[in-house]
Parts: structure tokens; C-alpha cells; sequence
């Protein structure tokens, strides 16, 4: 009976996170990220830099006594790397029971986008940073290219491979 | 859902209790393994044992379990009411060990989540095997003696059986808190149904109620039987019963007795009852209240915590609002916190501190049991077994051990023939002894059989192509170690126990995981020692923190050697760009942090910076870092999750916070040694 109520909790806060998600911005593009993974966002803070990861990966930070990965974002998609400014924010992600930072440019703010609003993104090649976006949003003058979160943890699973090879 | 959780732990109280009977079952019967025959004492406690573990497991409905510890209940009860029956103890105690395993298999197929659905046919026939033989042979003799003097004692029981019993009333209050009274309950009448008719109980439905529980509680749990069994045994069952708090047994009515004789019993059990309810307010009480079980993972995170706190403490403390400041109030208190968040630290580690006892006695089994299958005739003599160390640490170095005492046994201890004509005596020695030493806890195989031969390993490792350096110049240590070499098999036939070169590697590497090492000493015809070096805990380390760059990297203090400036005469160069510096007319590698680790910093001269010479297992190396910034205590955290499934970084060993909240790694001077060779 108990778990019922709780079940009917998660649901009903599902629903209220439902169809909204968080909006940031690398360069000139908006990206969006669905709410329910995102935990908190703070300032740039010093990283510890992790020898022998991928250039992506900038290292690890202190996060009130957890210690959590941090991607810069700019490089996962391949674009060139900015210096960090004021302006620099940490998204910090869970996805599972693995907490994972996102350096981005800079973030923008929460937006609901309706079903209808949302496009699937064109198939022209699934071979670039493409695989990351599950969607396109559209919103009154913009486009948000809404990422799909679970990629960044499978992705990676590729690059181990490629590296036992 | 809710019943799936407390099924679940029922589950677990099952599994934690009958492992707990178990373990004391085959320490009863291994402390007898000497004797030609079982003390009343230990016949009792066998009894009860396999008793509550036939109860509760039938409670459970595991019948596996229940069926046949059933059977071998009826054994063991045919011999306790034999007194001075004879038989063969040691096939007795084989076949009470096979039950153990059997149980223990079925007990860790539960704890994985399985159905424990082991077939214990073969067993329960041999133990019925057993028995069929033990009363043929006792009857034939009794009837001998029988014709002689006919027996009181039988008569009088007898006589019981045709009263067809006398009526009895229990009442049993549980020990507060001690959860489940109904199923505790219906545990009791589950005892009773062997041994009594006619049962009937208040509250009458224990399972189906919910307010069950709350009336027994209350007034607690009143049943009333007919049995044939006398007052006093009828006690005796129900005093067995787990957390029992009170007990009044009473007798209702016994027509054929005589007032006189009733009225005599119960001033005697009277008595007993006070003087029994003595010991259980003495002895029983204060154990259960005073020994909590506490889930690993509760004190794994209260650790992690304690750690938390250290580091805060120092954030707190080495503020940097506070600079300038002169404070003497605030440190006087600073230093107060301090000292308590200390004295936490080192408390919360003794919880998790356990004694080696059980994993040693864990080892009696495997000499008893590689003594009947080789026959060979070993002792094992345990030493220090109160040793304390690490939970996590004992968990691991299990196995290694149980591998080094078979290997000792199988060979290491020559045949009685071979010790005899050796001069030695008979029996072979396989010593144990644990002992602390600094941070490490030192844990040594002694046996004293023929040794080590080195020529046989050396020819041996020749013919695998397991050599990488020329034999004349192989330290005597160098040799002994390549038995731990993967694929590597003096034994030229396999037995049961040792000898598929499988064991010793696998030893090896579990020790190493831990961060221990393994030494060897052996002579030959005089024995061999085997001591194995493990840290008391793997949390905490004492650490050397250096900088290269922005970044901070902490060398456990254990593998520093020394560290020292260098002088540029002191370098060498080989041609292929390779740095070596000396030191003492001793070579050293040179390690450049900063190249390995792709960091970028100024000082790439050497005689800018600072070398660290580490080492471990007699290798050594020589650091070259840009500044010491000094010794601490650290916790040791691992990398994030998504990291360490990344990739593996070969060179950290994990990472911790330093005092104002930054990160530093920690090298693992082990691999750094070994890919750099």
C-alpha cells in the first residue's frame, strides 16, 4: 500500500518533469536536455586532471565529498575549445547511479516543449556527434537540439573498445 | 510487494542463523576429531543443534534441509539415549561434516537468491545406513545383557507409553524486540508436534492473524499438549526455544500418578526453574544485547563519513578567512574537535576489525580432510588467531590460505614411512600464526615437511619455458617464487586437492590485490616457511603528497624510500634516451611525472626538482617530481564509476580530497613499477 502511494509519487513528479528540459548553449547552437536527469548546475570549479583518459574528460572535481567525472562537452562534439569563463557551468547529470558533470558554454533556462513540438532529427549519417541527438525542438524562434542523455554513457563503451584494439 | 520484503527477511535471519549452527556444528565435531568417542556434552549440543537448523528449516519449508537434518536428529537421538552405545566415531563425524557441506551449499545457493533445491537422497540413505547398522549391532548386545539383569529403566518407560501421557500447559514470553513472535511461535509448536498430541494454543491462529503477534507479546504465548515425555525433557525442548524470555511449565493432570509424586516434582522443578531462569537472566541476556549485527555496508558508509569529517575539519580549520587572525579561543577548541573526530576515526576502524579466528578454524576442516583422503597424519597448530584485521581484508585472504595449507599438506608433508626414516616425527606440523607488525599484519605457513627443491622447480620451470633470466644467476628467492607463476606445476599427478598449477598464481594475485606480498622460505628435509605481508586496512593510508604542475599526486608513505636532490654527475644517459641516476653505486630508473602523466610544468631540469626513490617488492625506482608538500593521513576513495569503466588507468590506485577540499590521485607505485620494465 505503501509503495503504491510512493509509485504513485514518482509518477505524478514524472509527470511534472515530463516534456521539459534544461536549455544550454555551445557557441551558436542551443541544446536541451531532458529535467529528470539533471541535478544541479554549478560554476567552473578546478578540475583534477586524470592522465591517460580521452582529451574529453577533463578529470574529476569535488563535489560536496562525492567525486564526479567532468566532459567538456565543446569536445565530446568536436567543436574548438573555449576558455572557461564566469559564464562556464557545470550541468551535473544522473543517469542511473552514475553521476557525470557537463562543462558547457553557458545555461539558458528550463523550457517545456510539447510532443508535437518535437521532430526526430534528420538520418543523414549516424556516424558523427548525430548520435547524441534524439530530437529536435522547436521552439518560437529557435531550435533546441535535444540530447539523449544515455548516449553519453554508451558511447563511451565504443571508445573502450577501440582502445583494447 | 510487502510480503516479498519480509519473506525476505525471514530469508536472512534463516541463512544468518543456520550458518551460525552450522559453523558451531562442525566445530563441535572437529574438536572431536581425536577421540574414539563423543562426550555427553558434545552428543547434547550436536543434538540441539541439528535440531533448531530441522525446525526452522522446516519452518521455511527448505525440506532439503529440513529432511535431512531429520535424519541425522534421529541418529544422534538413538545415541544419546544409548548411553555407552558403541560406534564408529570417525565415519560418524565424515558423515556429519557431508552434512554440513551439503547444508553450507544449500545455505549459499539461498544467500544468491536461488531455490536451495539440492538433492539429499544419497546422504539421508547413508545416514539411515548408519543407523540400521547401530541398532542391530546395539540389540544384539542388549539382549544379551537383557537376559541377565532386565533393565529398570526401559520398564519404566514403558510404562509411560501406555499412560499415553500426561497433560501439560507452557507459557513462553519472546525477549522484547526479538521481531516475528508468531512465527517464532509456531516454531515451538512445530518442536512440540514430534513429541506431543493433542496441541492447542492461544491465540490459536498465528500465521493467518496479524494481532497474533501483539497477543503474544501481551500475554503471551500459551499452549497446552499431551505428551509422554517426562516434565523435566519437556522443559529442556521448550528452553531451546530462540529468545526466550520466560517460561512456566506446568503439569494439569496425571490420573495414575500419585498426588505425593506430583507435588514432589514441582517443588523440584520449582527450584530448577528459578536457578534456570538464573542463567538465563546471567548468561543468556547480556550476550544477546550487547552483540548487534550490523549490515557491512552501514559501517562501510559511517567510515566514508568519519573521512568526510576529517577533511572538513581541516577545511574548517585551515580557512582561509581565518588568516591573519590570531584566535587562540577558536584553536583551543579547533584542537578539542579535532582530537574527538580522531578517537571516531580509529573507533569506527576497530569496528570493522575482526578477529582471524574463524577464517584459521576454517582450516581444521581442510587438515582433516586432506589427512583421510592422503593419508597423512598433519596437526595444524594455530597461533595468534585473535589477530584483528580488516572485514574486507579477511573476506579476500580466505582462499589464498586455504591454498597454501593444501599445498603444505599435499607437498610439503612427506608419508609417515618417509618421516620415520627421516628421523622426524610422525606426525607432520602445519603451523598458522598471525601477528601484527607496524601497519601490516604478518601471516605465516609454517609446515615441516621436506622443503622446497629448488633443482626440481628450476627444471621444471625450464621444461614450461617459464625462465626469463639464466639459472646460475636466480636468487634462491627468485626460484622459490616461480611456483607462483601461472601455468606453473611441480606435482607431476594432479590430486584432489593441489596440483593443476591453477592455485598457486591465483594465490598470488589475490594477495597482491590486497596489497600484500608473499615471501618464501624453504630448506630442504627442515620445512618451509610461506609469510604472507597484508595492510590492516586498505581505507586509511599514510601518504606522501608531491606536486607536479597544478596537480597533486599522494605516494602511499610504505613504498617511499627516501627522497633526495640530485647532482647532475649522478645522471646517466643511455643511447636510447633512457635516464638512470645513481645512487649509492646502485642504478636506478628515472620516472618523469610529468612526461608520463602529460602535465605541464617549468621545471623539467633535474636539479630543479626532487627525486623520490619508491619501491616495492625489492624493486626500486626514482621519481622525478617539482616539490614535496608533505606527509598525511588519507582516505581512500575510488575513481568515479564511469571512469574506472572507461578505461583502466594503470598508475592510480584511486584518488582522495586533501585539506582544502582538492583532489589529489593516488599512484600505485606496484603498476607504476611493472609497466615500466
Amino acid at each position: 500500500m505503501a509503495d503504491a502511494k510512493v509509485l504513485e509519487q514518482i509518477s505524478q513528479e514524472e509527470d511534472t518533469q515530463k516534456g521539459k528540459f534544461l536549455t544550454f548553449s555551445l557557441g551558436n547552437e542551443s541544446y536541451g536536455i531532458e529535467i529528470k536527469y539533471v541535478t544541479e548546475i554549478i560554476g567552473i570549479q578546478p578540475v583534477t586532471e586524470v592522465p591517460e583518459l580521452p582529451e574529453y574528460i577533463k578529470g574529476i572535481i569535488n563535489l560536496r565529498g562525492k567525486i564526479i567525472p567532468v566532459m567538456d562537452v565543446r569536445i565530446r562534439f568536436k567543436k574548438s575549445c573555449i576558455e572557461y569563463n564566469e559564464r562556464t557551468c557545470i550541468i551535473v547529470i544522473d543517469i542511473g547511479d552514475i553521476s557525470i558533470g557537463l562543462i558547457v558554454d553557458r545555461v539558458a533556462e528550463v523550457l517545456k516543449i510539447p510532443d508535437e513540438d518535437i521532430a526526430q532529427p534528420p538520418d543523414i549519417s549516424k556516424t558523427s556527434g548525430n548520435r547524441f541527438i534524439k530530437g529536435i525542438g522547436k521552439t518560437d524562434n529557435e531550435i533546441k537540439l535535444l540530447l539523449d542523455c544515455e548516449m553519453f554513457l554508451q558511447e563511451d563503451d565504443i571508445f573502450a573498445l577501440e582502445n583494447i584494439e | 510487494m510487502p510480503n516479498q520484503n519480509t519473506s525476505d527477511s525471514f530469508v536472512d535471519m534463516f541463512i544468518f542463523e543456520s550458518s551460525q549452527n552450522i559453523e558451531l556444528l562442525e566445530q563441535i565435531v572437529l574438536d572431536n576429531d581425536n577421540n574414539d568417542v563423543f562426550s555427553e556434552d558434545a552428543l547434547n549440543e550436536i543434538f540441539r543443534v541439528v535440531h533448531t537448523i530441522k525446525g526452522s528449516s522446516a519452518m521455511m519449508l527448505y525440506n532439503g534441509i529440513s529432511s535431512i537434518s531429520h535424519k541425522l536428529e534421529d541418529l544422534f537421538f538413538y545415541i544419546r539415549e544409548h548411553e555407552g552405545i558403541h560406534y564408529d566415531c570417525s565415519a560418524l563425524s565424515d558423515l556429519v561434516l557431508e552434512v554440513i557441506d551439503f547444508i553450507k551449499i544449500e545455505l549459499e545457493k539461498l544467500r544468491i537468491g536461488n531455490e536451495p533445491d539440492g538433492d539429499s537422497k544419497e546422504l539421508e540413505v547413508s545416514i539411515a545406513g548408519f543407523l540400521s547398522n547401530l541398532k542391530s549391532e546395539h540389540q544384539a548386545s542388549a539382549s544379551d545383557q537383557a537376559s541377565v539383569s532386565p533393565n529398570k529403566k526401559n520398564i519404566v518407560v514403558t510404562d509411560r507409553l501406555e499412560k499415553s501421557g500426561n497433560m501439560y500447559e507452557a507459557t513462553i514470553f519472546f525477549e522484547e524486540g526479538c521481531q516475528m513472535e508468531n512465527i517464532r511461535a509456531f516454531d515451538v509448536i512445530h518442536k512440540l508436534n514430534s513429541i506431543a498430541t493433542d496441541i492447542s494454543h492461544v491465540p490459536e491462529e498465528l500465521i493467518e492473524n496479524d494481532q497474533s503477534t501483539e497477543i503474544i507479546i501481551k500475554n503471551g504465548f500459551k499452549v497446552s499438549f499431551r505428551s509422554e515425555k517426562e516434565y523435566q525433557e519437556i522443559k529442556k525442548i521448550l528452553l531451546q526455544t530462540l529468545f526466550l524470555k520466560d517460561l512456566t511449565v506446568k503439569e494439569i493432570s496425571s490420573p495414575e500418578e500419585t498426588v505425593k509424586e506430583t507435588a514432589d516434582e514441582n517443588t523440584k522443578t520449582a527450584i530448577q526453574q528459578k536457578s534456570q531462569k538464573k542463567d538465563i537472566s546471567e548468561n543468556q541476556v547480556p550476550l544477546s544485547s550487547s552483540i548487534i549485527s550490523v549490515n557491512i555496508e552501514k559501517l562501510d558508509k559511517l567510515l566514508d563519513l568519519a573521512g568526510e569529517m576529517v577533511i572538513a575539519e581541516a577545511m574548517l580549520t585551515h580557512n582561509p578567512d581565518l588568516n591573519g587572525l590570531e584566535l587562540p579561543n577558536f584553536t583551543k577548541t579547533a584542537q578539542h574537535f579535532r582530537k574527538i573526530i580522531d578517537e571516531l576515526q580509529d573507533l569506527i576502524m576497530s569496528t570493522r576489525m575482526v578477529p582471524l579466528t574463524i577464517t584459521f578454524q576454517k582450516m581444521n576442516r581442510i587438515v582433516h580432510d586432506m589427512n583421510k583422503k592422503l593419508n597423512k597424519n598433519t596437526r595444524l597448530v594455530l597461533v595468534g588467531e585473535d589477530t584483528e584485521v580488516d572485514k574486507n581484508i579477511i573476506e579476500r585472504v580466505s582462499d589464498p590460505l586455504m591454498h597454501l595449507v593444501r599445498n603444505s599438506i599435499d607437498h610439503g608433508i612427506e608419508s609417515k614411512e618417509i618421516r620415520l626414516q627421516k628421523g622426524k616425527p610422525e606426525i607432520g606440523t602445519v603451523t598458522l600464526e598471525a601477528r601484527n607488525e607496524g601497519s601490516d599484519v604478518l601471516i605465516i605457513i609454517r609446515d615441516d615437511g621436506k622443503g622446497f627443491d629448488k633443482d626440481s622447480i628450476l627444471n621444471h620451470a625450464k621444461k614450461k619455458g617459464l625462465l626469463f633470466k639464466p639459472e646460475e644467476e636466480m636468487a634462491e628467492k627468485e626460484i622459490f617464487s616461480l611456483i607462483f607463476m601461472p601455468g606453473f606445476s611441480t606435482k607431476d599427478k594432479v590430486t584432489q586437492y593441489s596440483g593443476r598449477g591453477v592455485g598457486m598464481d591465483v594465490v598470488m594475485k589475490n594477495i597482491q590485490a590486497i596489497g600484500g606480498t608473499v615471501n618464501i622460505e624453504s630448506k630442504v628435509d627442515v620445512g618451509s616457511v610461506i609469510t604472507i605481508k597484508i595492510p590492516l586496512t586498505l581505507a586509511i593510508i599514510t601518504g606522501l603528497n608531491i606536486q607536479v604542475g597544478d596537480s597533486i599526486y599522494t605516494i602511499p608513505i610504505k613504498e617511499v624510500r627516501e627522497s633526495f636532490r640530485p647532482k647532475k654527475s649522478d645522471i646517466i644517459v643511455d643511447p636510447d634516451g633512457n635516464e638512470m641516476i645513481m645512487v649509492r653505486k646502485e642504478c636506478y630508473p628515472i620516472f618523469r611525472v610529468h612526461r608520463q602523466f602529460c602535465i605541464e610544468t617549468d621545471i623539467q631540469d633535474f636539479e630543479d626538482g626532487i627525486f623520490v626513490m619508491v619501491e616495492h617488492d625489492n624493486k626500486f625506482m626514482c621519481l622525478f617530481v617539482d616539490q614535496l608538500l608533505g606527509q598525511q593521513q588519507v582516505v581512500v576513495k575510488a575513481l568515479p564509476a564511469y571512469i574506472t569503466k572507461l578505461k583502466k588507468i594503470s598508475c592510480i590506485a584511486g584518488c582522495t580530497l586533501l585539506g582544502d577540499g582538492s583532489i589529489s590521485l593516488i599512484i600505485s607505485v606496484r603498476d607504476l613499477l611493472s609497466t615500466n620494465q
